[in-house]
């Protein structure tokens, strides 16, 4: 059912909101950007519509939310260990329709894939979800080609407008902190794109061949190894686990989970000093062939959902949607 | 007829007087050499009406429009007004030109506006402080740079700022990838080191470039919501001892360094030799003259430093002496 608040609704609706759950949005952090005087769009806690970043979409998705960049998984002294309790509140994540394909992806690699993963469970199963419409297309996404530009997946829909706020929800205990405001009904239907200005092909088979395109070479050639593209997905999951030893008492200490990123030095290293994929090329063709290939033949969709952040963020101007394309055409006439 | 031009007049009105007799050149200054580029248009005119058509860059990024003949100078003036008026240079007497030319264009590095490592809009800063000792008699060099590579050269100016950021580090956000290590290390001064998987930052070393910042691929490192400058004093070229500028404050902010450069002004007013040659000596003489702990006391007349800020009490400049060989 939709309705349309009035300012002083949804202040309201969000005050109670913050009261049960925890409410994750995109926030435009000033003077935060990577240069000076710039900004970035990043997840954080929020308790009002006008803390959100609704004009633009993240740099950073919206995946910390449910996966923490650093987690402590427990803490151990000589002979116990303590696992830190869960997140006491429930949360409410704000999104895009790509991001909310996203979470298809994170829940694939960490509740269906094998062991159900204890920790990001017990997030996730206290997660709802708000779309974020998309009204126009960004400029780098393409998740009208990646079939990801829709979604019905959603908790909560909201949209402000002017003095407005224009909400649509699937979840009745959602629903109802919009009806308790005394908010009129309203029709309400997402915003979403059905153009993008990118537009991308992926290739329908990759030959053996592909393995040894000179494609990795080239764009291995130019990448840094910075991993941005890997931080900013909201498909990446990888993590590196740390054994931190307290310094004033080093029998004592934690265990934590950290973001990973297979572009880093450090990723394939192994004990015994063995390290794979060495060169920045071996790295490049394995994301890539991670999210449109690999994933795909062992879960049946593609992994990328096409939200042109790792185009966006890449220092070197890597382009992941170029490439793919390349990758493609190449294809394509070698079929020929 | 003769030409009978008051010489010292017209250098004071921003004018060189050439090697050739009767020729000069129009000096335009352009703080932090930024400027609309309709301005050129402008340049350009007058150079190819009153000049021979060619224009200099100057080292302090302004103009100098050669081949103008002296005579010229008034109706250049007026040619003048609108760049003068364009780029807010402050005038006591539209139509006449620049009102003085002792204090030297406020030049700048191209700072924040396009360079990914600068810490602050230099162009911004430089028309502020322009804005502030325009115009004046004295022989002042300024500078802006945006951060400690120091592209605008300050250190061979009175002052340089050279812009600084004090690095935020949210551990929470941090993955350990060591780029801000690497980075600091092969590009700054290596003040970085981890221990247990974070970066501690050696705060005696680091500098404030903010290269670690520009490095984090997480945002785990990002720049001061405050702006910090470092103040180098009494840099200078010349033919007695020419010498680099020592770091006077460090961690400053803008309105303390603006104080000490107005100040500054007072103090050279006071002691500056009544024989000096056209009224011009370097400010750094006229402090090796007086002593430096007599300047401090001039320079940090009103002056409430923030706590973060490091003063240094003493300062020393060496460079080379040429001044006094064999003495």
């Amino acid at each position: 059912m939709g309705y349309q608040l009035s300012k002083q609704q949804a202040a309201e609706m969000f005050q109670k909101l913050s009261k049960t759950y925890d409410l994750f949005a995109p926030v435009r952090k000033k003077g935060e950007g990577c240069f000076s005087d710039t900004d970035v769009i990043r997840y954080e806690k929020v308790s009002s519509p006008e803390e959100i970043a609704w004009e633009a979409k993240s740099d950073y998705s919206f995946k910390e939310a449910l996966l923490p960049i650093n987690e402590t998984l427990f803490y151990f002294t000589e002979d116990e260990t303590l696992v830190p309790k869960a997140p006491a509140k429930a949360r409410l994540v704000f999104l895009r329709s790509c991001d909310l394909h996203g979470v298809k992806r994170l829940d694939e690699i960490y509740l269906k894939n094998g062991y159900e993963d204890y920790y990001y469970a017990r997030i996730r199963t206290q997660t709802k979800f708000v779309l974020m419409g998309c009204p126009s297309s960004c400029q780098s996404g393409f998740c009208v080609s990646m079939g990801t530009n829709r979604s019905d997946e959603y908790d909560a829909y909201l949209k402000p407008a002017g003095e407005v706020l224009y909400a649509d929800f699937h979840c009745p205990q959602l629903e109802a902190y919009a009806a308790e405001t005394g908010a009129a009904q309203a029709g309400v239907t997402p915003d979403y794109v059905t153009e993008n200005h990118e537009k991308v092909t992926l290739p329908k088979k990759l030959s053996n061949e592909s393995f040894s395109n000179k494609i990795w070479e080239e764009y291995g050639n130019r990448c840094i190894g910075c991993g941005r593209c890997n931080f900013v997905c909201p498909t990446c999951t990888c993590f590196t686990m740390q054994d931190i030893f307290y310094r004033d008492n080093e029998k004592n200490g934690e265990r934590r989970r950290v973001w990973a990123s297979c572009q880093v030095d450090g990723y394939t290293d192994m004990a015994g000093g063995l390290s794979f994929r060495k060169s920045q090329g071996d790295r490049f063709r394995f994301k890539v062939m991670h999210k449109i290939y690999d994933y795909e033949k062992r879960f049946g969709y593609p992994m990328c959902v096409g939200c042109g952040r790792c185009d966006d963020v890449c220092p070197e101007y890597i382009s992941y949607a170029n490439c793919v394309n390349r990758l493609a055409k190449e294809e394509e006439a070698h079929e020929e | 007829m003769g030409l009978d031009i008051n010489t010292k007049k017209a250098k004071k009105n921003a004018f060189r007087i050439s090697k050739e007799r009767g020729m000069g050149a129009s000096r335009i200054r352009v703080p932090g050499g930024y400027l609309n580029a309709e301005i050129l248009g402008m340049v350009q005119e007058i150079a190819q009406t009153y000049g021979n058509g060619i224009v200099h860059l100057t080292t302090r990024q302004g103009f100098e429009i050669e081949g103008i003949r002296l005579e010229d100078m008034d109706e250049i003036n007026q040619k003048l007004q609108p760049i003068i008026e364009m780029l807010e240079i402050n005038q006591t007497d539209p139509g006449s030109g620049y009102p003085a030319s002792g204090t030297r264009n406020i030049s700048a590095c191209i700072g924040n506006n396009v360079c990914p490592f600068a810490n602050y809009n230099t162009a911004r800063l430089a028309k502020r402080i322009e804005k502030e000792v325009f115009p004046n008699d004295l022989h002042f060099k300024i500078a802006c740079t945006g951060c400690a590579n120091d592209c605008a050269k300050v250190r061979l100016h009175d002052f340089g700022i050279m812009g600084m950021t004090m690095p935020q580090y949210d551990p929470s956000r941090c993955v350990s990838c060591q780029a801000c290590i690497k980075g600091c290390k092969s590009l700054s001064v290596d003040a970085l080191r981890m221990e247990n998987d974070k970066i501690i930052r050696d705060t005696e070393k680091c500098v404030g470039c903010g290269v670690c910042i520009t490095k984090c691929p997480t945002r785990a490192l990002t720049r001061s919501k405050k702006k910090y400058y470092k103040l180098t004093l009494m840099g200078r070229t010349g033919k007695r001892n020419p010498r680099l500028g020592k770091d006077f404050l460090v961690w400053a902010d803008e309105e303390n360094i603006i104080r000490i450069i107005l100040n500054t002004y007072r103090f050279v007013k006071e002691y500056i030799s009544p024989n000096a040659p056209g009224g011009k000596e370097h400010i750094g003489y006229i402090i090796d003259r007086v002593g430096f702990e007599e300047y401090k006391k001039w320079a940090l007349d009103g002056v409430e430093l923030m706590p973060e800020t490091i003063l240094n009490e003493c300062l020393y400049w060496d460079g080379i002496h040429f001044d006094n060989k064999g003495k």
